[in-house]
C-alpha cells in the first residue's frame, strides 16, 4: 500500500467514526452545575454578604383596598439599629414603571416601589425599614403607624367588570384593564346546527408559583462611580437593568443587574418587583449595599401569581364526532396591577389564544376580559395561560366523546391536525408548524397499552372501585422569535437572543449569553451545543448568563426560549470561532483549511498527528507574533444574534391512571406517561427532568393549590400548610416518551420545552377524575378538584339528578 | 431583648464558641454567623425542609430551633459532606440521577436523606417516597431525587455486605 492510500484509508476511517460517534448534542451529559450546588457552594443572592450591607423589611398592607391617610415612622426612625424608614413621598425622584402595550382597550397601570396613596392588596408594600439587621428592620416595623380609610373590597371579579363596582384605578374609568375577541368563521350559527353541544362553565383556581428560594435582591452601590449593580433572584436581569435605568434615570454602562444561582422561578421571577425597584433607590440614596430577603409568607402575599379565569365554553361536534365549532368567554382575574413587562394580558389572552388547541375546529369565538381585583397580581406562571385553555378544552374532548359514546382517544385522534396538514392556523390566528400531536398521543397510548388499560378500568367498575383514565393533549408557541411578542402589543424584544463567544490567551472558551438559568441547566446544554458547533470539550467551556452586561440586550429566560434562542445564537457564534480557528491553525499548519479538523478541543491535519490544542493556538494567535501575518490575524471571538422570526411549537400528549378511594376520596395517581415533541434534544436527561418537575406542579394545580381571597380580601393560604404543594408522596412515577420530532423552523430543529409538563397535566389529572366517577354521572368543572370539592360534587348530584348533565348552558 | 448568651458547637467537625441572641434561629446562625450558606431557608416555618441539618445524629430543621438551644451540640450541614472534587456517596447519587434543579433544597434533600440511610431500611420505593416527604421540591417531581436515594442505598448496602464477608 502507498503511503498516499495509506493516509486515504486512515482519512475514510476517522471519517467513519466521526460518524457513528455519539455527537456531544443528544447525549446525557452530566450537569456542570451540580457540584457546586451539591457541596453548598452555590451562590443564591441571600448568601452575598457585602460591607456595611443594611437589611430592609417591608410593612405590607394590611388592607385589601384602602386609602392611606397618614403614616408615622417618628417611632421606627429612632429604634435600635434603624437607619432610615422611607415612604412613596421619599421616592419622588424614581421614575413609575408601566408596562404600555400597542394593544387596543387596554389600561397600563404605574408600578412604584412602595404604594402611593392607596393600597390595592393585602401584602403590597407601604413602608420600608432599613436597619443594621434584619431581626433589628422587623422590630421597627411594629413601631410604623398608618392610618388607612379603608374602600370596597374588590374580590369577584365578574363583580369588578361591571360599571357598579369600585374601582381599583380610578384613571381607568374601568376594571377591565383588558379585552380581546378572536373570530373565525361563524361559531354561533355552527352551534344552533350541530348534533351535538357540551358546555360548562370552568373554573381555575388562581395559584402562586412557590419557587423554593424566596424572591431576594441585594443592591450594591459605588458612590464614587454612581455604580449599581443589583443582586437579584431574577429569571429576568435584562429586563430589570432596562426598568431600573428609566426607574432611577441611570445609563446601562452604571446599572448592572446579576442573577447568580437561581433557586427555582416557574414565572414567578419573570417580573419586575416593586421590592427590586426599592432596594435598588435605598441603596443608591444611602450610598451602601442593601438587601432584601422575602420570607414564605410574603412570597405567598404578593409575588405574582397565575391563572386564576372562569371559562363559559362551549363545543359543538356533528353526529359523526367531527368537531365543528367552539365558543369561550373568558373573565381573567388579573389582580390589582398590570405586570412589567408582560402586562395583565398576557394570562388571560393566552387563555383565548390557546383555546383551539391541536384540532381542527373551523369555527371559533373566544371572548376574553382581564379584570383588576384588590389581590396580587397575576403574571406569567409556567405555561401561561394554557393550563386553563387546555383543561377547558380536554374536558370539553371528553365530555363530548362521553355524549357520542365514543372512545375519547378516538375522539382526538379524529378531530387532531393530521402530519400532512400543516402548516395549520387555529381559530385564534396561530400557525401550528409541522407538530407531532397524533404521533404523540398514539405513542402515550402505546406507552400503557391502552385497549388493556381499558380493560382493566372495565374490571375495576365491575368491582365498583373510582378507576379512570384521562389524556390531555395541546401545543405551545415556543422559542418565539421578533414577529410575535410575547404578550402582545408589548413595546420589549423578547424573540432574539445573543450569543458571545470568545477563545482567549490561555485557549479557554467562554460563552456569553442574555439567558438566565433558575435551574434549568443552561449552563450545560448551551456548552453542549457551543462543543458541538466549536470543536471543543464540554468541560472546557465556561458559560456566563444571568447577567445583564453579558450581551449588550439581554432579556432572561421565559416562555420556553433558552434552548431555542440560545441555542441558536450558540451555533451561530460557534461556527464562526471554528473558522477563525481553522483559518489561523491553516497558516500555522501549513495546511488547506480543507485539511484540518476542529475537535475535542483542538485543531488536528485530517489522517495525521499534526495538531494544535486550544492552548497553543491562542498562544500562537495572541502571544506568539509573527506565527501569523499580521493583515491575517483576528481574534478568535464571535458575536451573533439569533432571531428564529416566527419560532416554533412544542407538543405533547399526558395520560394519567387515577383510583380514587370512595370513602375518602383520595384521589391517588397510578400512572402518568407524557409523549412529547420538543425537537432534538440536547440532554435528555434534562428534558425528563423538566417534564418530571413540570408533571409535579400540574399534579399540584389539578388536586392540591389554590390561592385563597377571603371576602375581605385577605389571603388565607399564606403558609405552606395552607397552599399545598405536592410531596414525594403525591407524585407518581412518569413514563415520559421522547417523540424529536426536529422542527424545520429553528437552527438545529430545538423546539423548547420548559414549560409543558404543567400544560398537560392538570388536563389529564381532571380527566382521569372525572372518568372515575362518571358513572355516578358527574363532570369536572372546577380545579384543584380537592377531596372536600369531590365529595361535595358527589353528594349534590345524588340530591339533584341533573338531566342535562354535559350540557349544562 | 435579651443579652447575648454564650453558646459552645461543634458544626461540621469544628468547635466554635459564639455569643449570640437568645432569638437567634439556628439557621440565621449557621449562615449569617458561621458564614454557612450551604444550609438554606425556604419557609421558616418548618415546612419545606430546606434547611435541614443532622443535630446530634437526627435531621432537624434548623429553622425551628434557636441556637441558644443547641449549647454543646453537633450539627452537621450539606458542607461536611463531600467537596466538588470529591463528593461524598449521596451527593454523588445525586449527580448521577440528575437528582436535582436548581438546588435550593438540595441540602436538605441530602441531609434527609442520610438521617434515613442511618436509620431506614428504606425496602422500597414507597419508603423512600415516605421518608422524603417532609422534604418539598418544586423542579423535580422527586422521581430523580428517589432513584438518587435508591442508588446510594444500594451502593451502601454493597458496602456493608463487603465489611461483613471481609
Amino acid at each position: 500500500m502507498t503511503e498516499a492510500s495509506t493516509k486515504q484509508v486512515a482519512a475514510s476511517r476517522e471519517a467513519e467514526e466521526l460518524a457513528t460517534r455519539p455527537k456531544i448534542v443528544g447525549a446525557s451529559v452530566k450537569r456542570t452545575e451540580d457540584p457546586r450546588l451539591l457541596t453548598g457552594k452555590g451562590a443564591y443572592v441571600d448568601d452575598r454578604k457585602a460591607a456595611g450591607m443594611l437589611h430592609v423589611a417591608f410593612r405590607r398592607s394590611d388592607h385589601s383596598h384602602a386609602l392611606i391617610k397618614s403614616i408615622d415612622c417618628s417611632a421606627a426612625r429612632k429604634a435600635d439599629g434603624v437607619v432610615a424608614v422611607f415612604t412613596a413621598e421619599d421616592m419622588s425622584e424614581v421614575n413609575a414603571v408601566f408596562a404600555t402595550s400597542r394593544m387596543k382597550n387596554y389600561y397600563a397601570t404605574p408600578i412604584t416601589g412602595l404604594a402611593t396613596d392607596k393600597v390595592r392588596y393585602v401584602g403590597e408594600p407601604v413602608v420600608g425599614v432599613i436597619a443594621r439587621s434584619r431581626y433589628l428592620a422587623e422590630d421597627a416595623l411594629e413601631l410604623l403607624d398608618i392610618a388607612y380609610e379603608p374602600l370596597a373590597v374588590v374580590i369577584d371579579p365578574e363583580e369588578a367588570a361591571k360599571p357598579s363596582s369600585a374601582l381599583l384605578h380610578e384613571e381607568a374609568g374601568t376594571n377591565v384593564l383588558c379585552s380581546r375577541e378572536f373570530k373565525t368563521g361563524d361559531a354561533e350559527a355552527a352551534i344552533a346546527n350541530a348534533a351535538v353541544r357540551v358546555s360548562g362553565r370552568f373554573r381555575f383556581h388562581r395559584k402562586t408559583p412557590t419557587a423554593m428560594e424566596n424572591r431576594t435582591y441585594l443592591a450594591e452601590y459605588e458612590p464614587g462611580r454612581d455604580e449599581l449593580t443589583l443582586y437579584t433572584s431574577s429569571q429576568v436581569p435584562g429586563i430589570i437593568r432596562d426598568a431600573l435605568s428609566d426607574a432611577l434615570d441611570m445609563p446601562g454602562s452604571q446599572l448592572r443587574v446579576i442573577a447568580p444561582d437561581v433557586g427555582g422561578g416557574f414565572g414567578g421571577k419573570a417580573s419586575l418587583y416593586p421590592e427590586e425597584i426599592f432596594v435598588a433607590f435605598a441603596a443608591r440614596r444611602l450610598g451602601c449595599a442593601v438587601k432584601w430577603t422575602s420570607d414564605r409568607m410574603e412570597d405567598l402575599a404578593a409575588t405574582s401569581q397565575g391563572f386564576d379565569q372562569i371559562v363559559d365554553a362551549e363545543l359543538a361536534l356533528d353526529a359523526a364526532g367531527n368537531a365543528v365549532a367552539l365558543k369561550a368567554e373568558v373573565i381573567g382575574d388579573v389582580g390589582a396591577y398590570s405586570i412589567y413587562p408582560w402586562t395583565a394580558v398576557i394570562e388571560p389572552v393566552q387563555v383565548v389564544s390557546f383555546l383551539p388547541g391541536p384540532y381542527k375546529i373551523a369555527n371559533y369565538h373566544g371572548r376574553v376580559r382581564g379584570v383588576a381585583t384588590s389581590k396580587p397580581p397575576t403574571g406569567p406562571y409556567r405555561g401561561v395561560g394554557r393550563p386553563t385553555s387546555t383543561f377547558v378544552t380536554e374536558r370539553l374532548m371528553d365530555m363530548a366523546a362521553q355524549r357520542l359514546g365514543m372512545d375519547p382517544v378516538a375522539l382526538r385522534l379524529r378531530n387532531m391536525i393530521q402530519p400532512d396538514e400543516f402548516p395549520h392556523r387555529i381559530g385564534s390566528g396561530i400557525i401550528w408548524d409541522q407538530c407531532a400531536f397524533t404521533e404523540c398521543l398514539n405513542a402515550a397510548c402505546a406507552q400503557v397499552d391502552y385497549p388493556n388499560l381499558r380493560a382493566r378500568q372495565a374490571e375495576a367498575r365491575a368491582a365498583g372501585r373510582w378507576f379512570g383514565i384521562g389524556v390531555a393533549c395541546y401545543a405551545e408557541l415556543t422559542g418565539i422569535g421578533s414577529r410575535i411578542s410575547v404578550a402582545p402589543g408589548m413595546p420589549i424584544n423578547t424573540g432574539t437572543e445573543t450569543a458571545k463567544i470568545a477563545i482567549d490567551s490561555t485557549g479557554a472558551v467562554t460563552a456569553a449569553f442574555g439567558v438566565t438559568a433558575m435551574g434549568q441547566g443552561l449552563e450545560t446544554t448551551l456548552a453542549q451545543v457551543v462543543a458541538e458547533h466549536l470543536g471543543g470539550r464540554v468541560k472546557d467551556i465556561r458559560v456566563i448568563q444571568g447577567d445583564s452586561a453579558a450581551v449588550p440586550n439581554a432579556t432572561g429566560s421565559y416562555a420556553s426560549r433558552s434552548a431555542v434562542l440560545a441555542g441558536g445564537a450558540a451555533t451561530l457564534a460557534a461556527k464562526e470561532v471554528k473558522e477563525k480557528i481553522i483559518r489561523a491553525a491553516s497558516h500555522l499548519l501549513e495546511t488547506a483549511p480543507e485539511d484540518l479538523i476542529v475537535e475535542d478541543g483542538k485543531v488536528s491535519v485530517v489522517g495525521t498527528d499534526r495538531a494544535l490544542t486550544f492552548r497553543q493556538l491562542a498562544r500562537a494567535v495572541y502571544l506568539e507574533m509573527g506565527r501569523i501575518p499580521a493583515d491575517k490575524r483576528e481574534e478568535l471571538t464571535s458575536t451573533k444574534t439569533y432571531d428564529p422570526v416566527f419560532g416554533t411549537s412544542a407538543t405533547a400528549a399526558h395520560l394519567a391512571v387515577v383510583e380514587i378511594n370512595p370513602d375518602t376520596y383520595e384521589i391517588k395517581l397510578e400512572r402518568f406517561v407524557v409523549a412529547e415533541d420538543c425537537g432534538r434534544l440536547i440532554n435528555p436527561m434534562i428534558v425528563d427532568g423538566q417534564v418530571h418537575g413540570g408533571v409535579a406542579q400540574g399534579i399540584g394545580a389539578a388536586l392540591y393549590e389554590e390561592v385563597v381571597y377571603n371576602d375581605e380580601g385577605q389571603n388565607v393560604t399564606a403558609s405552606l400548610v395552607d397552599y399545598i404543594i405536592p410531596t414525594a408522596t403525591e407524585v407518581p412515577p412518569i413514563d415520559v416518551v421522547h417523540i424529536e420530532a426536529e422542527s424545520v423552523t429553528t437552527l438545529n430543529g430545538f423546539r423548547g420545552m420548559g414549560e409543558g409538563g404543567t400544560i398537560g397535566a392538570p388536563a389529564a389529572v381532571a380527566n382521569a377524575v372525572a372518568d372515575a366517577v362518571a358513572p355516578l354521572g358527574i363532570d369536572i368543572l372546577e380545579l384543584p378538584i380537592s377531596p372536600e370539592r369531590l365529595f361535595r360534587l358527589i353528594e349534590n348530584s345524588k340530591n339533584h339528578k341533573d338531566p342535562s348533565h354535559g350540557h349544562e348552558t | 431583648m435579651s443579652e447575648p448568651v454564650l453558646i459552645r458547637i461543634t458544626v461540621n467537625g469544628v468547635d466554635y464558641e459564639r455569643s449570640v441572641e437568645p432569638r437567634l434561629l439556628l439557621s440565621d446562625f449557621l449562615r449569617n454567623d458561621l458564614g454557612l450558606t450551604g444550609t438554606h431557608v425556604g419557609c421558616e416555618h418548618g415546612v419545606c425542609g430546606a434547611c435541614t441539618v443532622l443535630v446530634n445524629g437526627d435531621s432537624a430543621r434548623s429553622c425551628l430551633f434557636l441556637a441558644i438551644q443547641l449549647d454543646g451540640a453537633i450539627v452537621e450541614t450539606a458542607e461536611g459532606l463531600g467537596t466538588a472534587h470529591a463528593l461524598h456517596p449521596v451527593q454523588k447519587a445525586f449527580h448521577d440521577c440528575h437528582a436535582l434543579q436548581c438546588g435550593f433544597c438540595t441540602p436538605g434533600m441530602l441531609m434527609t436523606t442520610i438521617d434515613l440511610l442511618r436509620k431506614s431500611p428504606l425496602a422500597n420505593d414507597e419508603d423512600i417516597r415516605e421518608g422524603l416527604s417532609g422534604n418539598l421540591c418544586r423542579c423535580t417531581g422527586y422521581q430523580n431525587i428517589v432513584r438518587a436515594v435508591r442508588q446510594a442505598a444500594d451502593e451502601l448496602k454493597v458496602a456493608q455486605t463487603d465489611e461483613a464477608v471481609s
